[in-house]
């Protein structure tokens, strides 16, 4: 046998390789546009287990701390300790902010953890450089994707911060590098008033006849000092006994705290469905415009190259080769057009993956299955084509 | 003449395109017998009918009425005789056209063992053949070739290779010549006769390409539809 959709391409291949490499970088974009989508579940995913919770204690009815706000007093963990099958209970704050000063300043998600080892909830599992957090103030853990470096300093907000570890893949659902905190400073950053605010607050507290009783010098100072500690924090991170079963536990807790508490399940299930929902769709709306687009290319190009060939096809017909054939070749055409742009798409998308400022996860299932629709949707776009050729009259061969 | 059953015979034959008032009756019985290993033209003016003749002949339009006979095969009858009219064509008919129509993308090679390697003949076996084919065309030197790079001549034996690989009983060539200079006109008519009476096939050149016409030894006239027989020249300048 002989195969003529090979011998045409090779014929014709500055054509077959320039049309391949514009199909391949959009078959580059589809596939990038997957791993942004697979990266975002896997930052998801990450961010679960770099929490190192079973159970997320938050403010009741929230979907927090990930997906909402929610706000519980930083002593309520005590009372969560005593639960039973609880291991582990702390504090922890969320908080996304602009760190870093003028040209280096960039987008963080600020973690406030209290300072213990990597087995204290909240905290850094695995460092790539450097020591947790030990000490109670102004020090830091920054993921490498912050561009920090150890040893250097950070400024968030108002106080400047020493790096003392680094992680890697410890990012907030929106992508954003971590930068861990002492929870005593991530509180004040979260939560302190400005001085401008402060002034105003005590002047309203100190005009306010019920706090600044004549006689009683002590409760206007009492009511301030209360006023600027910062009792709150985001979510409590429950770490459970080996053999404890979440659903039970979060149940009791649920009753006994009255607050609302998720399971890793639900957590996951709350970052999936309802955080990323809306970017996978307008992923999705993305991959089923780029097929479309891919098709209509391929089907105009084999179109086009089949226009160019109906002599030959009315030539062919007559001298007795098959329909079958025929269609093949165009067919054939029509897949390695397909196949060249696959392969110029996946290497594309692997050569670009690394500049995106979103983690890009490319899975091989992934290729795999862009593979197969690829060459479904080069088959399709080819009918046309085939029709045209099937249509040529073998007689068209002979002159009128 | 022809031995009856061999080489191409058409009886009574006719065709008529479309129907009622718009009908063109295009052949009105034409009676044609060429012989293994002989060349005949088939001349006239334009709008006779050549080009209807040559497509019922090549099983491409039906013809309306009378008989056809290719090699031993009665093909048709007041109706097709025979289930698949394209493997007919692929195996006892050689067609040249006025335009080589060689496969652009193939070589010379390739382009003459198309058929062959489609029907599934071992690509080796079916080269070899085209070989010896280009060989006795005067083209061996050129097999490796694309169609581009060959001229106008050597481009229309590589067709008539091509419509020889099978070792049709009949060939149909429609103006074969007409893009060719004197020469080179002669010598395809020599190299068709030539290959005539090598494998005994019949041929039917149309043509009107004053050039050529006094080669042949008989010519079929073909005028309003019906042919007229009529001796040639038969002379073949060497
Ligand atoms: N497909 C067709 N439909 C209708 N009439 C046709 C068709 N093909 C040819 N004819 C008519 O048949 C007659 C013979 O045409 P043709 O065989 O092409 O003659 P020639 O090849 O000798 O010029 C002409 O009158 C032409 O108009
Ligand atoms: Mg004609």
């Amino acid at each position: 046998m002989i195969s003529l959709a090979g011998r045409d391409i090779l014929h014709a291949s500055g054509k077959f390789i320039f049309t391949g490499v514009g199909l391949g970088l959009l078959i580059g974009v589809t596939l990038s546009m997957a791993g942004i989508y697979r990266g975002m579940v896997d930052d998801a995913d990450t961010l679960l287990d770099n929490s190192g919770a079973d159970l997320w204690v938050v403010q009741q009815d929230t979907l927090g701390p990930y997906a909402e706000s929610s706000s519980l007093y930083d002593d309520l963990y005590r009372g969560i300790l005593t639960v039973p099958g609880v291991a582990q209970a702390a504090n922890v704050t969320y908080l996304t902010m602009q760190v870093g000063e003028g040209a280096r300043e960039r987008r963080a998600m600020v973690v406030g953890v209290v300072p213990g080892g990597p087995d204290a909830p909240g905290q850094p599992q695995h460092l790539v450089a450097g020591r947790h957090l030990t000490r109670g103030h102004y020090e830091a853990v920054a993921d490498l994707m912050t561009g920090l470096r150890l040893g250097e300093q950070v400024r968030i907000r108002r106080n400047q911060y020493r790096v003392v570890g680094l992680t890697r893949r410890t990012v907030s659902s929106g992508g954003d590098p971590m930068v861990f905190i002492p929870l005593k400073d991530a509180q004040e950053a979260q939560f302190l008033k400005d001085n401008d605010a402060i002034i105003h607050q005590r002047r309203r507290t100190a005009a306010n006849p019920a706090f600044n009783r004549p006689g009683q010098p002590g409760t206007l100072e009492a009511v301030l000092a209360s006023q600027t500690v910062n009792p709150s924090v985001n979510a409590v991170l429950v770490r459970l006994d080996p053999h404890a079963d979440p659903d039970q536990v979060a149940g009791e807790i649920r009753r006994w705290k009255r607050l609302t508490v998720h399971t890793r399940a639900e957590m996951n299930e709350i970052l999936q469905a309802k955080l990323i929902a809306t970017s996978a769709r307008q992923i999705f709306m993305f991959l089923v415009i780029l097929s479309v687009v891919s098709a209509a290319i391929v089907a105009f190009i084999i179109y086009t190259l089949t226009l160019g060939k109906i002599r030959e096809i009315a030539v062919l017909k007559l001298i007795g080769t098959r329909n079958r054939t025929i269609a093949g070749m165009i067919m054939q055409q029509a897949v390695g057009l397909g196949i060249i742009g696959f392969m110029v798409g996946k290497i594309a998308a692997t050569l670009w993956a690394p500049i995106f400022p979103k983690y890009v996860l490319l899975l091989p299932g992934d290729a795999v299955r862009g593979f197969l629709i690829v060459v479904v949707i080069c088959v399709l776009a080819s009918l046309v084509a085939i029709r045209a050729a099937l249509r040529v009259d073998p007689a068209e061969a002979i002159g009128g | 003449m022809a031995e009856p059953g061999l080489g191409i015979r058409i009886q009574g034959l006719h065709k008529r395109y479309g129907t009622g008032d718009t009908a063109v009756e295009a052949l009105k019985g034409v009676d044609l017998a060429v012989a293994p290993g002989e060349v005949v033209g088939l001349i006239g003016p334009s709008g006779s009918g050549k080009s209807t003749l040559l497509k019922c002949l090549g099983a491409v339009v039906e013809p309306t009425g009378g008989r056809m006979t290719l090699g031993s095969d009665l093909i048709y009858h007041d109706g097709w005789r025979i289930p698949d009219l394209r493997a007919l064509r692929r195996d006892k008919i050689g067609f040249v056209f006025q335009a080589p129509y060689l496969i652009p993308f193939l070589n010379v090679t390739d382009n003459v063992a198309l058929l062959p390697m489609l029907a599934g003949r071992p690509n080796r076996e079916a080269r070899a053949a085209a070989r010896e084919l280009l060989a006795a065309l005067d083209v061996a030197h050129r097999a490796a070739a694309m169609p581009s790079q060959l001229s106008g001549g050597e481009q229309q034996r590589v067709a008539i290779a091509r419509a020889l690989i099978n070792r049709p009983p009949v060939i149909l060539a429609d103006e074969p010549t007409a893009p060719l200079d004197s020469e080179r006109a002669l010598a395809v008519i020599r190299i068709l006769n030539r290959m005539a009476r090598q494998y005994a096939t019949a041929v039917i050149v149309v043509t009107h390409d004053e050039k050529i016409i006094p080669t042949f030894q008989r010519i079929y006239q073909i005028r309003d539809g019906r042919t007229h027989e009529e001796a040639g020249l038969g002379r073949m300048l060497e």
